[in-house]
């Protein structure tokens, strides 16, 4: 029962070495990115003894330095991602760092990463303008936290090198807590030392996760490396896999943040001072998305699979629970603190529920979420400069006073409440198709639930605070020049993303082939009739039976197929992923599994027989979703023991 | 003795010569400026023949010292730490009353036992070493006579080192009466050839050595001096207690149980976990208690040797590493931290309240970063040499999968984090803010010392050498992997 599928093994004949294509230009860039930063950060905090407003100016030129330089990334790759169906990083720099200890100095881009970098460009300047007037004292020490605080975000979303990438991920939180512990509000203090407190925990847990990783990779192939590359065809026993899993997800759940983990977040939000707050809902929540995209799915794709309905509950806890907390709040900055963790929600559930719908609304639902999240804790800290206050029930009927501002408001927060037309809208709605086409019936009324609440809490905070009667006596200043154009590229960006999101979209789709197995074989399931025979060599998968029978298995009742019994026939059966770590080492080979296909046609009781290492784990994890045909026996269904040989071949 | 001898210990001697020099030179002179410099040209001469001694090495000089690549890497370590801690003395000694020029000769003495106890390899050079490096402790602790907790610290130091050096020497006693050698590669040998028997004097002799050791490294449960002394002793000698003496007893340490191969038994090894465990709970949960930077700091270090325990215990030869690396940290960032307390410190008392610290970044900023810098490092932040150091620890603790261990380690370093923020928090407070009641800068604040030259310069070292080693540790990795190698 050989052939059926023969999948040409495609990004092979793609430069996908990657090391070759553009290391020279990367070089210069990724760290030039990182680099310009940091540099920027302490000029400012030394420029600051003469002049505050020139501290400003050095942090504002070199982000927009670094945004005008991200841009010209997706101009300069505009094409090539287009070309480069994952497996290759679109530029890099790897630089040994310490030997002894297998670390790299390892940046890497591709699609997802330029997405978010992009992202934290714009966010940057955005939060350097909303500092300009808010922030008198300490100028120079602040631009310094800022600054340092983006360079931390870059490196995080840069790193592929494990260490690095942890390096990265503590290196963002000092600053971070700074910003918040001195130029907070009232109960800075506590909020700031909640902060560091559960990221720097569960920072942790992934440290050890990090180094069982690290060291069990070493046990395989006896290197010691914190490369992801090489990381990614780590086989472990699923019991292991999932306890690594578990640590990485723990810190990813802190920072996204999910349900019982989001205790830190309305205070740090809350108390954070404007550029603070942006960061924090803006950007630092999209690297606990990030972290699950990038390394929980690829690195563990087994026990991610396995420990998805938990995630996907929670997440959907986390929505309804964050929407009716947001409708409680009488504060501004707490109500839209809350809503963060009903938006990070869906894209949770997105990420977990793992289909191309639900991973291109998740994607989206993180662009727009920062947008239009950043732009509401702008507009609430405009309002709280004039009024000085951020209580709904002191502020109403500032329509009157602030047109400009309040319609304004009423904009990001109708986006935020998820009005078609607007980013936000796309994302949830992509998510929520996907789990619907998933079959989570349940859980996609539950979020849709959530959908429903977000439009109350949305709807109180304008009517509450802008709405009514001017029964204060509100006179206070509109809108500056400066304050306008802040605002202008934020409409434009949330209604562009709302209304044409197709070329982001094309974007999405080669970054999450990489990312996400499941996404991949869906692809190819799609695409499969319209692949030809490859002309030589290739990824080769074929079940066959082994005859003669052995004696028939105790209960439950299951035969081995033999002569006269009608052979199973596959009726699903994509191609497996050749792993990168293996296509770079070459290593080709069969995996031999046992299988038990149960009566109704579904894979059972996978056991390995034999394989090269690196590759079992794809093997299993596609044969995994085969569907067979049902098996009679005497014309009645009966389960068949059967071997499968999955081959890899690379072409020449 | 041959003369080869003598040279391979070039550094013994001239770690012995120059309290000898400098108490001449006080007899004929008294000066303070004379006596610093000496002794740091006393201590320079040493650490450059560290190089001059490395050919002729490893060499076993009569049966009591071994001068090998492990022992010249520590030597060089107490050296390095005993030079920060004359710079620091001189700046800190001016200030106070009375004659300050004996504490450089008693600060010499105590390096030269260190010394001894890094290269010791036999049991009475042990106690030799650690002897001498107590004595002159007992008499820095209480230096500053005219105020009394100084001398209180004193007092209790005597008696509590001196009552631990009686459960060593007890120990070792113990031991010889079992096995009938104090040397510990000789340990080993016995204990090899006695295979089968059940050992148990052996084990209560190990016990009491580690009673011995233990109370220098102030391990819970041995640890009821610690606060009591950081708080008392002059800054600078609490920098030395703090990092020297530890620092050479934890290379004894590794040294004897890895020779002696006393620390694969089952017994030994439980407690050796209890302990580490111990200490970091103790350590971190008591330091969140205090409100005095020095008693905190002095919690803080207790927890640190725990968490040194943990990759003595993961063992193999990562394990040596790891400890090196970690001590290495451990000294630079201990020695800046309380080089900051020493700088700001004047004749009336030492700067240890938390009251002293409030605002201090607006005050004096680069006081403060230093301070933040070393209290990141502490923390296990990333740019510093803490954070590879905690990595290497707990990656050590990974390769052997001492679970519980590495768990203890990072539980308890949050609650650590804890008490390390708020030292930080009150040294950023105080910016007069439009949100919250204004804080006022404490009185105190004017009264700060200005900083003296030689301070200055150790602590930019430090912070420098701080910032190298976290940004870039692969050098400092070179020379512990070329260090350690002839340990394990």
């Amino acid at each position: 029962m050989t052939g059926g599928l023969v999948l040409r093994e495609h990004r092979r004949s793609l430069p996908a070495s990657g090391q070759a294509p553009s290391a020279a230009t990367g070089l210069m860039i990724l760290v030039a990115l990182i680099v310009i930063l940091l540099a920027a950060g302490v000029l400012a905090w030394f420029v600051s003894r003469w002049s505050a407003t020139a501290a400003r100016w050095v942090s504002l030129v070199a982000v927009s330095v670094d945004f005008a330089l991200s841009l010209a990334l997706w101009a300069g790759y505009g094409s090539a991602m287009s070309l480069a169906p994952g497996g290759a990083w679109l530029d890099q720099v790897n630089r040994v760092w310490v030997p002894q200890l297998g670390i790299h100095f390892h940046l890497a881009l591709d699609g997802l990463s330029l997405l978010l970098i992009t992202l934290t460009f714009f966010l940057g300047i955005i939060s350097v303008l909303a500092s300009w007037r808010e922030i008198q004292e300490g100028v120079g020490f602040f631009h310094f936290n800022l600054m340092w605080i983006l360079a931390g975000i870059t490196g995080v979303f840069l790193a592929v090198d494990l260490f690095l990438f942890y390096f990265a991920w503590e290196l963002m939180l000092v600053p971070m807590y700074f910003l918040i512990a001195i130029w907070g509000h009232e109960r800075r203090v506590y909020a700031a030392v909640k902060f560091f407190i559960f990221t720097q925990l569960s920072g942790l847990l992934m440290l050890i996760s990090i180094l069982a990783l690290y060291f069990i990779h070493h046990r395989q192939t006896g290197v010691y490396t914190f490369e992801y590359d090489s990381l990614l065809g780590t086989h472990m026993a699923p019991h292991t896999a999932l306890l690594i899993m578990l640590g990485f997800f723990v810190a990813f759940a802190v920072k996204l943040p999910m349900f019982p983990f989001h205790p830190w977040l309305p205070d740090a939000h809350t108390e954070a001072p404007t550029a603070g707050s942006i960061i924090l809902a803006g950007l630092l929540l999209k690297t606990g998305a990030y972290g699950l995209l990038r390394f929980v799915l690829p690195l563990f794709p087994g026990a991610a699979h396995r420990f998805a309905p938990v995630a996907m509950a929670l997440a959907v806890i986390g929505i309804i629970y964050g929407a009716l907390l947001a409708f409680g709040q009488t504060d501004l900055k707490r109500l839209v603190a809350y809503t963060s963790v009903s938006h990070l929600g869906f894209v949770l559930l997105g990420i977990f529920v793992g289909n191309s719908w639900a991973l291109d609304g998740a994607l989206m639902g993180m662009i727009a979420h920062g947008i239009s999240t950043g732009a509401l804790f702008m507009i609430v800290g405009q309002v709280q400069e004039r009024t000085h206050t951020r209580e709904m029930d002191r502020l109403s009927g500032l329509w009157a006073t602030i047109p400009r501002l309040s319609g304004s408001a009423m904009f990001f927060a109708l986006g935020s409440m998820g009005l078609p037309g607007l980013g936000d809208f796309v994302g949830e709605f992509l998510v929520l198709i996907g789990t619907y086409e998933a079959h989570l019936i349940g859980l996609t009324i539950i979020a849709v639930l959530g959908v429903l609440a977000s439009t109350f809490y949305a709807l109180r905070f304008v009517q509450k605070a802008f709405h009514g009667p001017n029964v204060n006596n509100w006179s206070v200043n509109d809108l500056r020049p400066r304050e306008v154009v802040q605002l202008i590229p934020m409409v434009a960006i949330l209604i562009w993303l709302g209304v044409y999101p197709q070329p982001v979209f094309n974007k999405f789709n080669e970054v999450l082939s990489k990312i996400q197995p499941t996404a991949l074989q869906q692809s190819l399931h799609e695409t499969l009739s319209s692949i030809a025979m490859p002309p030589s060599g290739g990824v080769g998968c074929c079940a066959s039976t082994s005859t003669p029978a052995p004696p028939p298995k105790k209960a439950p009742p299951a035969i081995r197929v033999a002569g006269q019994v009608e052979a199973a026939k596959l009726i699903y059966g994509p191609a497996p992923e050749y792993p990168v770590a293996a296509r770079k080492a070459r290593i080709q080979g069969t995996v031999r599994l046992e299988a038990v296909v149960a009566k109704n046609g579904t894979m059972q009781n996978l056991r390995v027989l034999g394989g090269p290492p690196l590759l079992i784990r794809p093997a299993l994890e596609v044969v995994k979703t085969w569907r067979y045909q049902q098996t009679l026996l005497n014309g009645v269904p009966v389960k068949v023991v059967t071997e499968i040989d999955v081959n890899f071949t690379l072409a020449r | 003795m041959s003369a080869s001898d003598l040279f391979a210990i070039l550094p013994l001697l001239i770690l012995g010569g120059t309290p000898v020099v400098v108490m001449v030179m006080i007899a004929i002179r008294r000066s303070h400026a004379l006596s610093a410099a000496l002794t740091l040209i006393g201590l320079a001469a040493a650490f450059a023949s560290l190089w001059v001694v490395v050919p002729v090495t490893p060499r076993q000089v009569t049966a009591l010292l071994i001068v090998d690549h492990y022992a010249l890497f520590y030597m060089g370590l107490v050296i390095a730490a005993t030079f920060v801690v004359t710079l620091l003395s001189y700046g800190y000694f001016k200030r106070q009353e009375g004659d300050p020029e004996e504490v450089y000769v008693l600060l010499l003495i105590a390096a030269l036992g260190s010394a001894v106890l890094v290269a010791s390899s036999h049991f009475v050079s042990f106690f030799l070493g650690l002897e001498i490096l107590s004595v002159s402790l007992y008499a820095l602790n209480a230096y500053v006579h005219t105020r009394r907790i100084p001398v209180e610290a004193g007092i209790k130091y005597l008696v509590l080192a001196a009552s631990s050096a009686a459960f060593l020497l007890f120990g070792m006693a113990l031991i010889y009466a079992e096995l009938g050698t104090m040397d510990f590669l000789h340990i080993r040998e016995a204990i090899g050839a006695a295979a089968g028997a059940s050992h148990v004097v052996l084990l209560v002799g190990t016990a009491f050595v580690i009673t011995g050791f233990g109370f220098k490294l102030a391990l819970v449960p041995f640890h009821l001096w610690t606060p009591d002394i950081y708080e008392g002793a002059p800054a600078p000698v609490t920098a030395f207690v703090a990092t020297v003496s530890k620092g050479a007893m934890f290379a004894l340490l590794l040294r004897y149980f890895y020779w002696s191969g006393t620390r694969e038994f089952a017994p030994i090894f439980l407690v050796f976990t209890v302990i580490a465990i111990a200490s970091m709970i103790a350590g971190n949960l008591l330091a969140m208690m205090q409100n005095n930077v020095k008693r905190i700091l002095a919690y803080s270090s207790i927890a640190h040797m725990g968490y040194v325990m943990v990759a003595f215990l993961a063992g193999g030869e990562v394990a040596v590493q790891a400890v090196t690396f970690y001590l290495v940290a451990y000294f630079i960032t201990t020695l800046g931290a309380f080089g900051v307390i020493s700088v700001l410190s004047g004749s009336e008392g030492d700067a240890d309240s938390l009251e002293d610290y409030r605002g201090l970044f607006w005050r004096r900023p680069a006081l403060a970063g230093v301070f933040t810098a070393m209290l990141l490092s502490l923390a296990g932040i990333p740019l510093t040499a803490g954070f590879v150091a905690k990595f290497y620890v707990i990656s050590a603790g990974a390769s052997t999968a001492r679970w519980l261990l590495i768990f203890v380690l990072i539980v308890t370093s949050v609650f650590g984090l804890y008490y390390y923020l708020r030292v930080l928090v009150t040294m950023y407070a105080g910016l007069a803010h439009e949100h919250g009641a204004p804080e006022l800068p404490a009185p105190a604040a004017a009264g700060t010392p200005k900083l003296s030259l030689t301070g200055g310069i150790a602590l930019a070292a430090l912070t420098i050498l701080l910032v190298w080693i976290g940004v870039y540790p692969a050098s400092l990795l070179h020379w512990i992997h070329a260090a350690t190698s002839g340990i394990v």
